[in-house]
């Protein structure tokens, strides 16, 4: 190995890393304030980016239904919840907005020439499409559940994860996917040539960590959800909804999931089914934070994207046991520091 | 009555169907049998020990890869040689290396509580399944074909009709086994495994041990599963046993009903079929090949999750007519032999003792410079106001916690770094403040666990049901403790339908049952009636004219004024008075902590 071979796959290496960095962060945050481990964050990724695919080939969107089936699904439930009380003209006029958005939604998909319009365009549609499944998904799945035992909430997201596959099998078809690249033009530094994609997702990742970190110091809402993580019983004591926490957390972590899905979809085929080893490095990056620490995570999400495209190029066979390997040395460390017994909460 | 007809024609029916459906029927049965034995150690793992594992389908793989590579590579390597060949000790090989891996991957990752394991279990499931698909030796995705049929008592079994009187044969002796083993000391230990570890660890059960051998058994199960399904495909390919399956084994658990040994069968059966049904309907209605089915399985276990979290055995069950219900008494032998009993120290012996223990809390000092001694045959209150640190002393001196200074002696040892499961063995036994049992359990069983210690056969004598004559005395001194406290007439109640009263007496039950020299009682008489407490200073008395010693925590004054020989009186963590009950009722510090102080 060469320098130059070196800096590609470091390369290759922090670009992945920074992906699998989000949604280390994102399953964190998640994991905080609801105690569900968000398994279908690979679903978004892979939604992302096949959604975006199936805009740019000219193809009907198909997902666009399955949003208004969802959307109806959760009106239906609403308003069933308001029958016998007194109805409130607030959440019903809620409600209509939310079928009106998906309408919206259908509409757009339907008569806008879609392969046509400029791509940063094409990647809000996408988002405006994707990101209302995470508090929808909250809602339907989820939020029955909210006061159950967490391996039910795991066994109830595994399922999620499970039948989302097999939407995104009906949605998108069984064949990969990749999308045109955001730019053509790279960056030469040096001896190294930055390839644009790269830029464009450290940046973005940047750009998200960043807004992450604000909206968590410095606004009330994301003072509340962090309340909620600290302590969800007193946060709901102090008025912050329980309801409110999981369908924003929801939000946030498919807004960082897709666009992660779009960031990557220039530089990988994806398939319907590539979403669970996604998130799982994601989840390898959690786990080596601790499910607690952002930054451990974060840091670990990274070396888990370097030592994956280094073991690409020594023993590129044997690249998915060495990742899910990493892991070992991180629970075997967690077991041997703790070793109080614990009852079941 | 019919019900005990039920297992003779229901195995009837077994050895019947070979003969009487079409092939296709039978080969669906014998997926039915394969998934129901993975499945049976979930229910182990899962739904009695409260451990989440996504990994089954890679033992599984073990299993079937082992025999695989055994029994159809030409050329083994030198030291394998002698293994070559046969099916059976490719089978005792698989099993064999199964149970290193798994109490590898156990040791490792069984220690660590809630979400870790699951995870875990993802992880080494992924890892295998990549290993089974890169090994060149393993014929990599496209697998290992050729494998020779089974054979037994000479008769090949060459056909799907033939493995499946193997296959279910097996099922049955590892449901067999799986029931003996629940229903006994181990098992007792096994089902305290969800929810009540801190009491089982308390009563001498070595918690960890319980989970490694569940861990091992499901282990196993899923290995021989793999097994027959090798050689009843004659065929291994990776696919099978990827992650995709072993959430499908964990599926099959909770639909069928994750606590029940038939809920298994169930599951198993019913996610089979459903399976069968809609890979041949969904593709027809949404017009493209494809696994659609995962669409209504996911959605399915949601549902289930959120309308019935017990699974379809439980309900099902619920629905026969109670009169048809078996209701499983476990019968007890009063003419078994009692268990030996421990040699009580001599009356005002010293028992325990504690050495200006100091417990910090960071800052917090929750007890300072604490010492009091326990004689035998003597009743020693701990009283205090709230907050005063009773309950954080009480969990010094059973050495639930370590002093951060000082020193607690029991029958003249330090419990410096001795656990808790180390002092019950020496004779100490405790109840809880906040009751500690297994309400669904009866009250019988809640209390045999006390007696864990006093029996020593192991899980293979439990699984065969070779230790009835030590069960029958174990249940019989569980039987006479708890006629003791008065509980005798409830047996076969289950303990969490008890009233909370009734659920103290019968942790002082369990306790006793451990034969301990010690009992620490923490507020016993809580949540009882006035009658029911006479009996209990009643109890207590008699204990302490055998020799017993006795700590106990109280706030009813009266209870402990009338009863106790010495008192030692707790405010902010510090002792401010010791002495008999008179002196302590005149005692201005006391008042002054008790009532407020006159200013």
């Amino acid at each position: 190995m060469n320098l130059q071979i070196a800096l590609l796959l470091g390369q290759d290496g922090i670009t992945n890393g920074a992906i699998y960095a989000l949604l280390a962060l994102s399953i964190l945050l998640v994991f905080t304030v609801t105690r569900i481990l968000l398994i279908p964050l690979g679903e978004f990724v892979t939604f992302g980016a096949l959604t975006m695919a199936t805009i740019q080939s000219g193809k009907p969107v198909l997902f666009v239904w399955l949003l208004l089936a969802l959307t109806l699904v959760d009106a239906a439930l609403d308003i069933r919840q308001q029958v016998g009380q007194r109805f409130d003209m607030a959440r019903l006029r809620m409600t209509a907005i939310k079928i009106g958005y998906a309408v919206l939604m259908v509409v757009i998909a339907n008569t806008v020439p879609l392969a046509d319009i400029p791509m940063a365009f094409q990647a809000l549609l996408t988002l405006c499409l994707l990101v209302p499944l995470g508090p929808l998904m909250y809602r339907l799945f989820f939020q029955p559940l909210a006061d159950a035992h967490s391996l039910v909430l795991l066994i109830v997201s595994i399922a999620v994860h499970v039948a989302m596959v097999g939407v995104g099998l009906l949605l998108f078809g069984p064949e990969g996917a990749r999308t045109l690249p955001f730019s053509d033009t790279g960056l030469h530094l040096g001896p190294v040539m930055l390839k644009s994609q790269t830029i464009w997702v450290i940046l973005v990742s940047v750009l998200l960590i960043v807004t992450l970190f604000v909206t968590f110091e410095r606004t009330l809402y994301g003072k509340a959800l962090r309340a909620t993580a600290v302590n969800r019983v007193g946060a709901r004591l102090l008025g912050i909804s329980p309801v409110f926490a999981g369908k924003a957390t929801f939000a946030l972590a498919a807004l960082i999931g897709v666009s992660s899905g779009i960031l990557i979809a220039p530089i990988t085929t994806l398939y319907f089914d590539s979403g669970f080893i996604i998130s799982l490095k994601g989840f390898v990056g959690a786990i080596i934070g601790g499910l607690i620490s952002y930054p451990v995570a974060a840091v670990g999400a990274v070396a888990v994207g370097l030592i994956e495209a280094f073991s690409m190029f020594w023993a590129s066979t044997y690249k998915e046991i060495i990742v899910f390997t990493l892991i070992i040395p991180f629970l075997l460390w967690r077991s041997m520091t703790s070793h109080h017994v614990e009852d079941d909460e | 009555m019919k019900s005990r007809y039920l297992p003779v024609i229901a195995l009837l029916l077994l050895v019947l169907a070979p003969l009487v459906l079409p092939t296709f029927q039978i080969t669906l049965l014998n997926y039915i049998g394969l998934y129901t034995l993975v499945v049976l150690g979930l229910v182990l793992l899962t739904g009695v020990g409260g451990m989440t594992s996504f990994g089954q389908a890679a033992f599984v793989g073990l299993g079937a890869y082992t025999s695989a590579y055994l029994t159809t590579t030409a050329q083994l390597p030198e030291w394998l040689q002698w293994a070559a060949g046969s099916p059976w000790l490719a089978l005792l090989i698989g099993l064999v290396l199964t149970a290193v891996v798994a109490l590898l991957l156990g040791a490792m990752t069984l220690r660590l509580s809630g979400h870790y394991l699951p995870l875990g279990t993802i992880a080494w499931g992924i890892s295998l399944y990549y290993v089974f698909g890169t090994l060149t030796s393993l014929g990599g995705h496209t697998g290992v074909s050729g494998l020779p049929s089974v054979e037994l008592f000479g008769i090949v079994l060459d056909k799907g009709e033939k493995m499946f009187y193997l296959i279910w044969a097996i099922l049955v002796v590892a449901i067999v086994i799986t029931r003996n083993l629940l229903n006994s000391r181990e098992g007792r230990a096994i089902r305290a495994l969800k929810g009540g570890q801190l009491m089982a660890e308390a009563m001498g059960v070595n918690t960890f041990r319980s989970k490694l051998v569940i861990f091992l058994i499901s282990a196993l199960f899923a290995s021989l599963s793999g097994w027959l399904y090798a050689h009843t495909q004659r065929f291994v390919n990776p696919t099978p046993f990827g992650l995709s399956m072993g959430i499908d084994y964990l599926f099959m658990a909770l639909i069928g009903g994750v606590a029940t040994v038939w809920g298994a069968l169930l599951g198993a059966g019913i996610l089979t079929m459903l399976k069968q049904w809609l890979q041949d309907l969904l593709p027809i209605l949404f017009g493209s090949d494809g696994q659609y089915e995962t669409i209504v399985f996911g959605l399915l276990i949601v549902l289930m999750m959120q309308k019935a979290p017990g699974g379809l055995f439980p309900m099902l069950s619920s629905l026969v007519p109670a009169r048809f219900r078996q209701r499983k008494e476990i019968s007890i032998n009063s003419n078994a032999e009692s268990l030996p009993r421990r040699e009580l120290p001599k009356s005002g012996q010293l028992i325990l003792e504690a050495c200006e223990v100091t417990r910090r809390f960071g800052g917090l000092v929750a007890n300072n410079n604490m010492s009091l001694q326990v004689h035998a045959g003597e009743i020693v209150a701990l009283i205090g106001p709230n907050g005063a640190g009773k309950s954080t002393m009480f969990n010094q001196l059973s050495a639930v916690d370590t002093p951060s200074d000082g020193e607690v002696k029991f029958l003249g040892q330090s419990l410096k770094g001795k656990t808790s499961r180390e002092v019950a063995s020496m004779g100490m036994s405790r109840t809880f403040q906040h009751v500690k049992l297994l309400p669904t359990m009866s009250v019988l069983e809640n209390v045999a666990i006390g007696a864990h210690l006093r029996g020593n056969k192991g899980v293979l004598s439990s699984a065969l049901h070779m230790e009835r004559e030590e069960e029958q005395r174990l249940l019989k001194e569980a039987a006479y403790q708890l006629e003791r406290v008065g509980l005798g007439e409830y047996l076969h109640e289950e303990a969490g339908s008890l009233a909370l009263g009734q659920q103290r007496i019968l942790e002082i039950a369990r306790a006793l049952c451990s034969d301990p020299c010690l009992l620490l009682l923490d507020e016993p008489a809580a949540g009882l009636r006035y009658l029911e407490k006479q009996a209990l200073g009643d109890l207590l008395r008699k204990l302490r004219s055998e020799g017993m010693a006795i700590l106990l925590v109280e706030h009813d004054m009266d209870f402990v004024m009338g009863l106790v020989d010495r008192i030692v009186v707790m405010e902010f963590g510090e002792k401010i008075a010791e002495g008999l009950p008179v002196e302590i009722q005149t005692n201005p510090r006391v008042l002054e902590a008790y009532l407020g102080g006159a200013e």
